[in-house]
């Protein structure tokens, strides 16, 4: 089944991960499997990198574990030399989850793909606003491991994940950063049944995959459309008519958030939007969480994108 | 109602039991048909458990930290406490309330509700000053529904009587699988709504989606607005004058008529070229239906 949900506050910071942590409890019978956030804060200066070093289940395989850990730390901050970037704070949230803040001057894409060449190492976001965190359990274990509950930020989207066509890991939950381009996550609930054909055609032009989920895809895909300079809008149209299936999914970039629905309008989206927050859930339930007073909603329609501007 | 017992009930004949009960006892003739409970009957359909409520007896209960499980178990024992109107607040988007009332009953939800709201009811009067998420009014039976702002997607799905209004728009397959009643929409539906309907009819005063009455077998569907585009075997017909006197009786009484009038409305029903209906026994469209 999975629940998506996300904000956008126009013109202002708020508390985006509270508000989202909110919004992704209350959608936790939706998917009790895992929680994602890829929540923005006003973009700085400075890159954010959030790095994967290990799967959760792989903390229970014996005491070894540790010392490949270090080993593949010690090979992301050798790279991360390499390239001459200057590591600003380094963090590490979880025995596997890492957070870098660093300067950097060149060509992040490539610094990005010579990290990832390390075994089990998956960069989960890197941008000038995004944070990317997903791990196992549901939205308030992940808020308090992650301390997202006074993340400050403009907007942000998330996940909270039902597996059924691929594993119960965190490579396969959502959100999904639009490797290797900055800043471009994505968030989907739905089946999409053309996936491996579109997999292939992607693949073809040089992207690369990091699971099988068929989410995945989305981030991909429009990270293709926005490299070629087509915007968001339009890649979001474009996905309806080449992507089969049945979905609604939210993308967000380090300024705007948008969403597309299928030609089915068979996946929930509950929508509220004011002059200066907008909210969006799989369920009423979720934005009743962050907006308790009474409200007026909308369902979107088929085939309906809209695209919303922090 | 005539007084009979469950143990009495259970002794009868399928055809007895409908008689006792008050059900309409129609054969199915295989045409279409619309069968209205008379709301003016001295003797109304009512479950032989159902307690006798008083409509001047009110209370409120509050959601606030309930479960949706404990609302409906307290609005059922507020019923066997005699209250006939209760007024529910703080819903906040929860979902399945008020499923399952077989009783006559003033149900009024001050707010929004998610999912299945009113679900399964046979015979309250209720109105939800909010907005309901999908499905709501699934498979009801009997009553009144009235919503003042939007509905989800598969508004009144498979609903077998009364009538489920909601005076904004609504998303897409309104009124999918509807086996009876009547569904009425102020605003718009979206794309499939009418999708394998059965009987009943659908009135929708402002613009349709795509796919409007998809594989229908029957039924009537009414758009004051736009249809932007028939599903399969939907075919328009032509609105004749008692059509628009139902309608308007109708739409006069939720305060939903349109100032032009009813006569600009487009009449859709079954093509019946994908599934030769009529010509199916009755077992046979029993088990369909």
């Amino acid at each position: 089944m999975c629940g998506i949900a996300g904000i956008i506050h126009r013109g202002k910071s708020s508390n985006v991960g509270g508000e989202m942590t909110a919004m992704l409890q209350a959608l936790k019978h939706r998917g009790p499997d895992s929680t994602g956030y890829a929540v923005y804060r006003e973009n700085g200066e400075d890159y954010v990198m959030r790095v994967k070093i290990a799967e959760a289940e792989d903390m229970g395989r014996g005491r070894g574990i540790h010392a490949v850990l270090e080993e593949r730390m010690a090979k992301v901050d050798e790279i991360l030399a390499e390239h001459g970037a200057n590591v600003k704070q380094k963090e590490r949230v979880r025995p596997y989850a890492l957070r870098y803040v660093l300067t950097h001057d060149g060509n992040t894409g490539e610094m990005a793909e010579h990290i990832e060449e390390i075994d089990d190492v998956e960069i989960l976001s890197l941008g000038n606003g995004l944070e990317l965190i997903k791990d196992l359990g549901d939205a308030s274990v992940v808020a308090e491991a992650y301390g997202l509950d006074d993340f400050q930020g403009t907007h942000g989207i998330g996940h909270t994940r039902m597996a059924t066509e691929s594993d119960v890991d965190i490579k396969s939950a959502h959100p999904y950063w639009a490797f290797p381009y900055n800043d471009v996550s994505v968030v989907h609930n739905g089946q999409i049944t053309n996936y491996w054909i579109m997999r292939r055609e992607m693949e073809r032009k040089g992207h690369r995959f990091m699971s099988n989920c068929d989410s995945e895809l989305l981030a991909v895909y429009t990270a293709h459309n926005l490299a070629n300079g087509i915007p968001l809008e339009e890649s979001l149209r474009r996905s309806i008519e080449e992507i089969d299936g049945v979905f609604t999914y939210l993308v967000c970039t380090k300024d705007q958030l948008g969403m597309a629905k299928d030609t089915m309008a068979a996946k929930p989206l509950v929508l509220y939007e004011s002059d200066d927050l907008i909210a969006m859930a799989s369920e009423e339930v979720a934005i009743r969480a962050i907006l308790p007073h009474e409200i007026d909603t909308t369902d979107p329609y088929d085939e309906e994108v809209r695209v919303w501007q922090a | 109602m005539a007084s009979v017992t469950d143990a009495e009930l259970k002794g009868m004949t399928q055809e007895d039991r409908v008689k006792a009960l008050g059900m309409t006892t129609d054969q199915l003739t295989g045409r279409s048909m619309y069968i209205e409970f008379d709301p003016d009957a001295t003797e109304r359909f009512a479950y032989p458990w159902a307690p006798d409520v008083d409509f001047n007896k009110r209370t409120e209960l509050d959601c606030d930290g309930m479960t949706a499980t404990e609302v409906n178990a307290n609005i059922r024992s507020l019923m066997e406490d005699g209250f006939g109107t209760i007024v529910i607040k703080n819903p906040r988007g929860m979902h399945s309330l008020g499923v399952g009332i077989l009783n006559k009953l003033n149900l009024i939800i001050e707010g929004s509700t998610g999912y299945f709201a009113v679900g399964l009811i046979d015979g309250p009067n209720v109105r939800i000053n909010g907005r309901v998420g999908w499905s709501c009014g699934e498979n009801m039976m009997s009553g009144t529904v009235m919503i003042e702002k939007n509905a989800g997607s598969t508004f009144g799905a498979a609903i077998r009587g009364g009538d489920l209004v909601c005076r904004g728009s609504v998303g897409s397959r309104t009124g999918i699988d509807q086996k009876g009643g009547t569904i009425i929409v102020g605003g718009d539906t979206g794309a499939l709504s009418g999708f394998m309907m059965q009987r009943g009819r659908m009135v929708v005063c402002g613009n349709a989606g795509k796919n409007l009455g998809d594989s229908m077998y029957d039924g009537t569907i009414f758009v004051g607005g736009e249809i932007k585009s028939l599903g399969v075997d939907a075919v328009e017909a032509e609105l004749t004058e008692l059509d628009q006197a139902w309608l308007t009786r109708k739409l006069t009484q939720f305060g939903l008529m349109p100032e032009k009038g009813v006569a600009h409305f487009t009449k859709i029903v079954a093509g019946k070229q994908l599934w030769n209906y009529d010509n199916l026994e009755p077992n046979e469209k029993k088990l369909i239906l």
